[in-house]
């Protein structure tokens, strides 16, 4: 089954503190922020505006082009601003604000999707606002409906959650593993895919027993465990490790016959056929050295992050960092005032001296960077071209191939920011393209 | 908002190693052949480690003072160099001569070419060879070592301390290596002497069971991997069986191995970072260079030993090694 597993990758500690907290449900916060766009692809347009009254589930972003996912209100209650904010590091988002009234009243919208075709099932996905839920946050709608002349022959379901503290996945395995099968058989039948492969890192024994069980009934879903080793969740080194298939540079997943799935996504599915309750809450992981009680949390999305934590105990010190995601792949964000996202599965509060950012040394050539990336580059030559602004060398350095897993980042004694110049080579790249 | 919060590109967390912590375990690494020299040297071995190591950090601090850069001493790779240097010179070199090759190795290889990682050629190599070319009777005047083993073995018999072991004046006019009694056709001492460092020889490396244990440390913590040592070595050891003067596949390979600068040379010189290739691959094709030619320079040139310049030349060849070992990327063609 397995085939050999993935070159290189690092062993960071896993830090799973919260692996056995059962999931407690966060109420109403006092306000909610809904970014327009939560999602890879085109941003939506804001379908109300200010004073107007909203209930749960409505739809309050339209889905502006075909990848793109439509936003609902997680609240019932009034909208009290709509403008254009910075969220993390990119472009200024327009954000709905709204105060929500604590009825938690269900828009007459919500109902269950009549399904009756491989159309009318993609069509309810995408009214779901469902997007990639293990932090990439592709729609899903369209990862479910590749290109007619490709065989997809495997559906994979990603719940190897290699990421550090992260382990909200983990919970969705052990309190919701009968809507994960049951997901897997609606995407098997819609999609007309035969088989389905759930990959579990090792480290989660429990997770992998108790998946086992309730795909033991069904011939053509079985349970897959991973050696633990960071990226194995990577959508890439999934696939390698669980059919040998390479996905070719620059192509997708469905190149090479399979589609991938977060399982927290999959079993959405299931629960949005059953109840037509849209994307408006989600688990995440509450974390880090600075959180008085890290819990796992469903928390309502447009929640601000200071509520999360004020709920999880508060912090105990002001944090030197505060990351959305893992802390190999997360963002840093500037203020605890941003708020959960559709693909936040995780918020971490580090101290200050866990947030410090190592001053770098110069490259020994450790060849450190070489032997653990996955994608077989060679991070310490992209980052000394990059800082010597030599851009036109870069071109058979396939930084444009990099997954940005930070393993090289991770790995190097000169703490070297690595990933850093790649990011700036692939936007260098990028910038020549549009030319 | 009275806090501000760091932001910075992910990954947020790292590894516990540092370049200091690389270059103290090669500190660690190098003790048991350091003391093994000591111990078979006396305090003049004791004495030129010392001022060498002193000299290195010196220079070090001096010359980024001069070239107006930051102080790097604290990393630690002076020391490294500094000691290496060291245990590559003849026990009873002039001090003043360490001296001058700490500065060459220090200041003109490593911080004149922009400091750790980027001199061309490992420095503490390099310097030896700038010794050898510019001092090179002192060079080669080899000591008698004190006679440690048989003495112990004595001490074992009688049951009281001989005089041997107890500060024996060294002999400082000339004493064969085992290389070079190997070249000029003699009798090379026991292989037992040669492991347990019973020879004549650089400061360091005349012990090889010293060397192979820091060798082996290296290698468990995880600072080297075993290719270059084992391919080095394993290749100098088939060659010199295959191709021996006295007829082909008859040679002394064990010899080759445990005798001169081999062992010291590929388990601490050929592993520099900074000097070796960056990929599994060109490391192969590296560590094989590194053997072929010290086995040519050993046994088809007027020199007794090739292991520094072979591990130079091999450095040299490394941009070039780097480049034809491009690894193809995941999900690239399989030619680059």
């Amino acid at each position: 089954m397995i085939f050999g597993g993935f070159r290189g990758g690092v062993n960071p500690p896993s830090s799973k503190n919260t692996m056995e907290l059962a999931t407690v449900r966060m109420d109403v916060p006092s306000k909610v922020v809904i970014p327009m766009n939560q999602h890879i692809g085109a941003p939506c347009q804001a379908l109300v505006k200010k004073g107007d009254n909203v209930k749960v589930g409505q739809v309050i972003g339209n889905a502006g082009s075909y990848v793109s996912a439509p936003i609902h209100s997680s609240v019932s209650g009034t909208v009290t601003s709509i403008d254009e904010r910075i969220i993390s590091a990119s472009k200024p988002i327009v954000c709905v604000e709204i105060k929500p009234d604590g009825l938690q009243e269900l828009s007459e919208e919500v109902k269950p999707p009549s399904i009756d075709s491989r159309e009318s099932f993609l069509n309810a996905i995408k009214a779901s606002g469902l997007t990639g839920l293990g932090g990439a946050g592709f729609p899903t709608h369209v990862k479910l409906n590749p290109p007619e002349e490709v065989v997809v022959d495997l559906l994979l379901i990603n719940a190897a959650e290699c990421e550090p503290y992260i382990t909200s996945d983990y919970r969705e395995c052990m309190e919701n593993s009968s809507n994960i099968i049951e997901g897997i058989n609606h995407v098997l039948k819609w999609t007309g895919i035969p088989k389905a492969i759930i990959g579990v890192e090792d480290n989660k024994p429990k997770a992998i027993k108790k998946l086992s069980e309730v795909a033991s009934s069904y011939d053509n879903i079985t349970v897959c465990s991973l050696k633990s080793r960071y990226p194995q969740g990577a959508e890439k080194m999934l696939i390698q490790t669980l059919t040998g298939r390479e996905v070719p540079s620059g192509k997708l997943p469905h190149d090479v016959g399979c589609l991938v799935m977060n399982v927290t996504s999959v079993a959405f599915v299931a629960q949005y056929i059953k109840t037509g309750l849209p994307l408006i809450k989600r688990r995440i992981t509450v974390d880090g050295s600075c959180v008085v009680t890290p819990k796992n949390v469903e928390v309502l999305i447009g929640t601000p992050l200071q509520e999360v934590f004020d709920f999880c105990g508060g912090l105990i010190m002001d944090p030197g960092k505060v990351i959305m995601g893992g802390p190999m792949m997360g963002i840093a964000l500037y203020s605890e005032e941003l708020p959960v996202m559709k693909h936040t599965n995780a918020i971490l509060a580090f101290d200050e001296k866990e947030g410090l950012i190592p001053e770098e040394g110069p490259c020994i050539r450790c060849a450190r960077c070489v032997n653990v990336c996955p994608v077989n580059l060679l991070p310490f030559d992209i980052d000394r071209l990059v800082k010597a602004n030599r851009i036109e060398d870069l071109n058979d350095h396939h930084a444009m191939d990099c997954i940005e897993c930070g393993a090289c980042v991770y790995i190097c004694p000169a703490k070297r920011m690595l990933l850093q110049s790649i990011r700036l080579a692939k936007d260098a790249t990028r910038r020549a393209l549009q030319k | 908002m009275d806090k501000r919060l760091n932001v910075s590109s992910s990954p947020h967390i790292r590894h516990g190693a540092t370049t200091q912590k690389i270059m103290l375990n090669v500190i660690i690494a190098l003790l048991p052949a350091t003391l093994a020299g000591i111990y078979f040297f006396g305090a003049r071995a004791a004495l030129l480690i010392f001022v060498t190591v002193l000299a290195s950090v010196g220079f070090e601090y001096l010359s980024r003072l001069v070239l107006k850069r930051n102080n790097t001493i604290g990393d630690l790779s002076a020391v490294v160099t500094g000691l290496l240097l060291a245990l590559n010179l003849p026990p009873t070199l002039p001090i003043w001569m360490a001296v001058v090759g700490a500065f060459f190795a220090i200041v003109i290889v490593k911080q004149l070419f922009g400091g750790l990682g980027y001199n061309f050629v490992n420095p503490a190599l390099a310097a030896r060879a700038f010794l050898l070319v510019s001092f090179g009777s002192d060079m080669s005047k080899w000591t008698e070592p004190i006679n440690r083993i048989t003495a112990l073995a004595a001490e074992a018999v009688s049951g009281t301390t001989s005089g041997a072991t107890s500060g024996a004046t060294v002999d400082v006019s000339t004493y064969a290596t085992p290389l070079s009694i190997l070249k000029d056709g003699g009798e090379p001492p026991s292989l037992l002497d040669m492991f347990l460092g019973q020879t004549g020889g650089s400061v360091g490396e005349v012990c090889a069971l010293a060397i192979i244990i820091g060798g082996l440390y290296l290698i468990i913590k995880g600072v080297i991997s075993w290719h270059i040592p084992v391919i080095y070595t394993g290749t100098v050891a088939l060659m010199a069986w295959v191709l021996a003067p006295e007829g082909m596949f008859t040679g002394y390979a064990l010899y080759h191995v445990l005798a001169g600068g081999l062992l010291l040379g590929a388990f601490f010189m050929a592993t520099d970072y900074t000097t070796s290739p960056m990929t599994k691959k060109g490391t192969v094709i590296y560590a094989l260079g590194c053997g072929l030619l010290t086995i040519v320079f050993r046994l088809y040139t007027g020199m007794p030993e090739g292991v520094s310049y072979a591990i130079l030349l091999m450095n040299v060849a490394t941009p070039l090694i780097d480049r034809l070992t491009r690894p193809r990327r995941f999900g690239g063609a399989t030619h680059v």
